[in-house]
Parts: structure tokens; C-alpha cells; sequence
């Protein structure tokens, strides 16, 4: 055989090898995607990733504030952008003068507040990056009422490790939407119950009238039109099990640092 | 005619601070001292009698790969392909890249996006710094669904980024694990600075070797022992700079890193400029692999295989007679 030959044979022969070795590894990985036992193995990233995070990461430390020249022109609203129900409807055509956020589970005192009493108290206003799942980032100035406030007026109790937001949006087949974060977390200074959006009130597509800022974890978990938040002590007994909306069905981390 | 090679003949196991080497002709199936230096072989080769061809080429056998790189650098293989197809399955999330901390979506530096021609068909359209480009087929819009990347070319197949997301963030952390092993092992075992670094004669060569590439003329004999010039620049910028790069960037997308380490978005430029680097660097390995893949084949398939995955490989030294 002359070489030119044998040089072509080879060369088929490892297109032919490495064509259909690199369909069988895609479908070989589409298969292990819809598996059950394997997307558990990758799960184990999530525990790992949250454990060296919180480990590096002072429980303090504050996300990079902006100044106003850096606001996004449009600040885009992903998710739910209408709640659409009946219910809601009634707010929106009161201004959600009856809107009330509830603060219950876990504590001592059981409080409630309205959207007027949430603006009495003491506010914080920060420009931050609010990064989503996606890939992209936006910039934002929000007020809001820093949610360690609240809970130090209702007194945790020693059980609680959790806080669930319960929020008033329903998907297409009904289901509520939810998330919930570490107690600790909610006791970061720049953990807070938004109500403004760039100086102004916040519009139903980014939350009206209330919405959580967590500004260390990614944009799905901040909630939006807030109506209680529960503590507990596990994540289990709220809906699917796993902490939130986007967790329960579709398959995200309930750890959204990165 | 195939050169034959002596395989498990003296010494089984070779380290190669000792040059243990293996010769063998194939005309003489008793090996010679493994110590015979190329000198020796040339010298001896000249005394052939003449009823031999002079220009046979004899083989040596080299331990060229010790265990910890073969193991590093077929665990590298999956890893790589893996974070390279579910990365692009997360790109596809949001196709367009940015610099600076957001996204101002009027000026993307990079997008990928489906549109509709005036008579209503779809072509997918990649824009570079404004400049458009049709990648229908390819990019933006392909086998009929408006994607950036293909189904063929990301983990899983089908759009999930939560999924893509959970093979990504798994296997990151095993290209880390990886890396710092190998890193932890070159150094110490002078890997790094025996066998990667260029020397200086090295450098003063290079105009050489990127001609000798460019032509295809690949080291032979004595000089295909070590890394060439190239070889070594290419394996010190993947393995020293790319891939610390790609780690570092992908970790400044993680809003909780960026408030722990807040320099690493001062170096990068922002959060967005982080996440083009990252896609940058990505293309870098994408590059890298397909050159070194083209070079294997290239400079001996089996050889390059057989050395990476048992140890040995082989250098054929041409006879006297030339």
C-alpha cells in the first residue's frame, strides 16, 4: 500500500472513530441528564460550592456598590413580569394601599406591616449588580427596608434556619411562586424588602409593590411581589421540598452564589 | 516497512531522571546497553559491516510521560469537553457578550441571534463589534430552532440551562481539583521547570521552529525527546496562564466571589467583561486542542498515543549513512 493511501485510510478512519465516538458521548450525556440517580451525583457540586463560598465569603461583606452613572437605562424584568390575578388586580387598582407583608413561622411575635408602615421605618438605598442565571447584568438603585429589622422586631426562635417568601404570582398551571434563603443571609446589611426601583415605586414587572434584594446570590432568587415571609426550620414541608419555585421544577440550585 | 519495536526488553519501568532508554534495531533483535548514549549508537552504526544498509533508522524507546501527567491529562480530556459543550448550553441562555459590569444590550461586543429576513425566513446572525455575519446553520439559528450553538455542540443537547449549569459547576470543580494536582506535582517533581519551561537556547529558536512548523518539519531523533520550543510555550500559556484565567473569570461571575475577593472585578473590568474573557478563553482551549490534536496525528499518531497513555514512546535516529 503506498502511503498516500494508508494516510488516507487513517484519516477516515479517525473521522469515522471520532465522529461517532462524539455522538455516542452526546447522547451518552443526554441520557445521563434524564436519568434519576445521576443528576444527584452533579447536585453534589452545589453542597461543595456553598460550603468553600460561605467559607471564604466574611458574612458581612457587602456586594460591589455603584454610583449613579452606572444605573442600566433598562433595567430588564425577567420571570413573572404580572401576577395577573384577580386578587392582584384589586392591589394594583388601590396602589396596593392594603398590600401588607406578613412575618410569621418560627417567632415570637407574629407582625404584620403595610406598604405605608414599611416606608415609616428606617430605609436603605444601594446601587447594585443584579446578575441573572442567564448570563446577563443589570444595575439598579433600591430602597427598601433592610429585612434584619423586621425580624429582630418578631424575634426568631432558636429553630428557625430558613425564611420562605411567599409571593403573590401563580405560573400558567397555578402554582405559586416561592424562594427562601438562610437565616443568616437575611441578616445582611444589604439584605432588604424593596419597594423603590431607581427613586421611583416600584412597576409590576420588577415587583410592585414589594420585593426581596439578596444581592449575593443570583436574580432568581429574588422574590418579587412579596406577601409573607415564613421562618422555619427546614425547607421540606414548603411545596416541592427544595427551598423555591425555580428549584422545585426546573432543576436550579437552591444555592445561588454563582 | 514498519520499523519494529522491542517492547518489554530490559528494563519494564524507566524514570527518566535516569535517561533510562530502550534501544532496538530491527534488524537486531537484541537490544543494546540502555545506556548508549546517541554517540555510541551513531559510532557503533558506522562499523556496520557493509552487507547492511547504512540507513537504517534505528528505534529508542523513551519514557517520555510519567504516570501523574498520563492520569492528568486523560482526566483533562472529559473534563474539557464536558465544561466546553455545557458552557456553550449556558452562553445559549443569553448569547450576547458585553464589557465593563452590564449589559447594555444595544452594544453587545458578541451576539448570536435568530432573525426574520423581509420574505419571513429565519437566519441566524452573529454580530461582532456591529459587524454582522450569517452563521445560519451554524450559529443563531440551526436545524430549525433558534439556538446560538447547536444542538451538537452543547451538554445537554436540548435547551436546559439548569441543567447545563449542574454539569458545568460539577465538573469545574474536578478541572480545579485536576489542575492543582498537577500543578502541586509538576513543581515538585520539576516537571514544570524541566520539561515545560523554555531555555534561553530554546527562544533564541524560535524563529526556527514556527518555520519548521509552518512547513510541517517536525523534530526528529534526538531533539523529539524534549518539547520543542513551541510545544513548551503552548503547554506553559494553557496550563500557567488560560487556564487559571478561565477558572478566575468564571469565578468573578459568581456574585457571592465578588463580594469576597471585589479586586478580582477591578482586574477583569466588571462582571460582564469577566464572562467575555471567560468565552474568550474558552476559544483558547478550543483552539489549543484541535492544534494539538492536528500535531498528534501529525508527528505520529500511535507513537503520541501509546506514550501518553503507557509512558513510552518512540524516537527513531536516523543511520550513519546519512
Amino acid at each position: 500500500m503506498i502511503p498516500h493511501e494508508r494516510a488516507m485510510e487513517r484519516r477516515q478512519f479517525l473521522k469515522g472513530t471520532l465522529g461517532a465516538a462524539s455522538l455516542v458521548a452526546l447522547a451518552g450525556c443526554d441520557n445521563l441528564s434524564q436519568s434519576s440517580w445521576f443528576p444527584s451525583i452533579l447536585n453534589k457540586a452545589e453542597k461543595l460550592t456553598e460550603r468553600v463560598q460561605r467559607a471564604v465569603t466574611p458574612p458581612n461583606a457587602l456586594a460591589k456598590e455603584y454610583g449613579e452613572a452606572d444605573i442600566s437605562k433598562v433595567f430588564p424584568a425577567n420571570g413573572n413580569t404580572d401576577p395577573g390575578t384577580e386578587e392582584y388586580g384589586e392591589h394594583v387598582a388601590k396602589n396596593f394601599s392594603e398590600w401588607t407583608v406578613e412575618v410569621v413561622g418560627l417567632v415570637q411575635i407574629p407582625m404584620s406591616w403595610s406598604l405605608a408602615a414599611m416606608k415609616e421605618l428606617p430605609s436603605r438605598t444601594q446601587i447594585t449588580r443584579h446578575d441573572c442565571v442567564e448570563g446577563w447584568s443589570a444595575i439598579g438603585k433600591w430602597t427598601g427596608v433592610p429585612l434584619g429589622d423586621l425580624l429582630r422586631q418578631v424575634q426568631p426562635l432558636p429553630n428557625a434556619k430558613f425564611a420562605v417568601f411567599h409571593c403573590a404570582d401563580v405560573d400558567e398551571d397555578g402554582i405559586p411562586y416561592y424562594e427562601s434563603m438562610a437565616l443568616a443571609d437575611c441578616y445582611h446589611p444589604q439584605t432588604i424588602l424593596a419597594y423603590e426601583l431607581n427613586d421611583t415605586p416600584l412597576d409590576i414587572p420588577h415587583g410592585a409593590p414589594i420585593r426581596l434584594r439578596f444581592e449575593r446570590q443570583l436574580g432568581y432568587k429574588q422574590a418579587k411581589y412579596v406577601t409573607m415571609v415564613e421562618l422555619v426550620e427546614t425547607l421540606s414541608g414548603t411545596a416541592g421540598g427544595k427551598g423555591g419555585y425555580w428549584e422545585d421544577d426546573q432543576g436550579y440550585e437552591w444555592y445561588a452564589g454563582i | 516497512m514498519a520499523s519494529l519495536i522491542y517492547e518489554g526488553t530490559g528494563t519494564s519501568e524507566g524514570r527518566e531522571d535516569e535517561q533510562v532508554s530502550e534501544l532496538a534495531m530491527k534488524t537486531e533483535p537484541s537490544p543494546l546497553e540502555e545506556s548508549a548514549a546517541l554517540d555510541d549508537l551513531v559510532a557503533r552504526q558506522s562499523d556496520v559491516p557493509a552487507s547492511r544498509p547504512t540507513s537504517t533508522p534505528a528505534t529508542e524507546k523513551v519514557y517520555r510521560h510519567r504516570l501523574p501527567v498520563r492520569i492528568s491529562h486523560w482526566l483533562n480530556v472529559p473534563i474539557l469537553i464536558i465544561l466546553i459543550m455545557s458552557g456553550l448550553q449556558i452562553f445559549n441562555a443569553h448569547p450576547a457578550l458585553y464589557w465593563d459590569d452590564r449589559s447594555d444590550r444595544e452594544h453587545p461586543f458578541l451576539s448570536m441571534r435568530p432573525m426574520k429576513t423581509e420574505s419571513g425566513e429565519m437566519r441566524g446572525i452573529t454580530t461582532i463589534l456591529g459587524h454582522q455575519f450569517d452563521t445560519t446553520g451554524i450559529l443563531g439559528y440551526s436545524d430549525g430552532k433558534r439556538r446560538a450553538f447547536p444542538a451538537w455542540a452543547t451538554i445537554p443537547s436540548a435547551k436546559v440551562l439548569a441543567m447545563g449549569r449542574q454539569w458545568h459547576l460539577f465538573f469545574a470543580w474536578l478541572l480545579v481539583i485536576n489542575g492543582l494536582v498537577f500543578t502541586a506535582y509538576a513543581l515538585i517533581s520539576r516537571h514544570a521547570t524541566r520539561d515545560l519551561a523554555p531555555t534561553g537556547k530554546d527562544l533564541r529558536g524560535i524563529g526556527k521552529a514556527v518555520k519548521d512548523h509552518i512547513a510541517l518539519r517536525h523534530p526528529q531523533g534526538e531533539e523529539a525527546k524534549r518539547y520543542n520550543v513551541l510545544q513548551k510555550l503552548a503547554y506553559v500559556v494553557i496550563l500557567f496562564v488560560v487556564a487559571p484565567l478561565i477558572v478566575l473569570t468564571g469565578l468573578t461571575m459568581s456574585p457571592t466571589i465578588d463580594t469576597a475577593f471585589p479586586w478580582l472585578l477591578t482586574i477583569f473590568g466588571g462582571r460582564q467583561a469577566a464572562r467575555t474573557i471567560h468565552f474568550i478563553a474558552c476559544f483558547a482551549f478550543v483552539g489549543f486542542i484541535v492544534v494539538h490534536v492536528v500535531e498528534v496525528i501529525l508527528t505520529g499518531f500511535f507513537n503520541n498515543i501509546r506514550s501518553m497513555v503507557t509512558g513510552w514512546f518512540v524516537v527513531k535516529h536516523e543511520g550513519a549513512g546519512r
